[in-house]
């Protein structure tokens, strides 16, 4: 069961380069575990307390998963998911 | 160093005049390895404010899509600032995400004169770096 994972250049260098990797769960949470356990520390960057972090975006196919069901977002083989970091700043 | 087009030039300030005074932001699109603007996309500011700026997710998604598609990559991230410096803020720094982009500021807080300069973010760190307007 292979989930195609599509990794943005800033997080590259958790996976030594690669800008897509391979993970396996039925959640998009055990698949971030799962990829955790091959690329440490990458899953820190995408979650924290709260779930998903504010500012990374994470997609199941073409959809946000915030307007899916997070990190409970069922994922399956065949599924591609992206990671963009937002774009955003500001006056201060 | 910047070197981009003087229409592209033209329409980063013309978007950031439109939106005033909420923060406009957008993307220059160029062929990937070429350091090149060439294509201009205006992006909506989910935020609409004035005093940030935040790509909706979705729209970027497409956008991003569409460069890999394309084989381009962002060259040039803009936003506006409406009331003060064309010069990165903290938060602009802590979301400076594409380490290859130019980061372009463009100020609107005089309505005569617009301010537009460019910079490196990496790491954290701010290069401000000379902008030179091509035919």
């Amino acid at each position: 069961m292979a989930i195609e994972v599509r990794i943005p250049t800033i997080l590259r260098t958790y996976t030594d380069g690669a800008k897509q990797v391979e993970g396996t769960g039925s959640t998009l949470g055990e698949l971030l575990a799962d990829l955790d356990r091959k690329h440490g520390g990458l899953r820190e960057r995408l979650v924290d307390d709260g779930g998903l972090r504010r500012f990374v975006n994470v997609y199941l196919n073409d959809e946000d998963v915030r307007f899916l069901a997070g990190l409970d977002t069922p994922v399956k083989d065949g599924d591609t998911v992206t990671v963009l970091p937002a774009v955003a700043g500001g006056a201060f | 160093m910047l070197t981009i087009p003087q229409d592209l030039r033209d329409k980063i300030v013309a978007h950031a005049r439109a939106d005033h005074p909420d923060e406009a932001c957008g993307v220059l699109a160029g062929p990937s390895g070429t350091d090149r603007p060439e294509r201009f996309i205006p992006m909506t500011n989910a935020a609409r404010s004035p005093t940030f700026y935040e790509f909706d997710s979705t729209e970027q998604f497409a956008v991003w899509k569409e460069m890999d598609d394309r084989d381009e990559e962002p060259v040039v991230i803009y936003h506006s600032h409406t009331a003060t410096e064309a010069y990165p803020s903290r938060t602009d720094i802590t979301y400076a995400n594409e380490p290859g982009a130019h980061y372009v500021l463009v100020s609107t807080r005089d309505p005569t004169i617009a301010e537009f300069r460019s910079y490196r973010i990496r790491e954290n760190e701010v290069t401000e770096e000379p902008v030179t307007v091509a035919e």
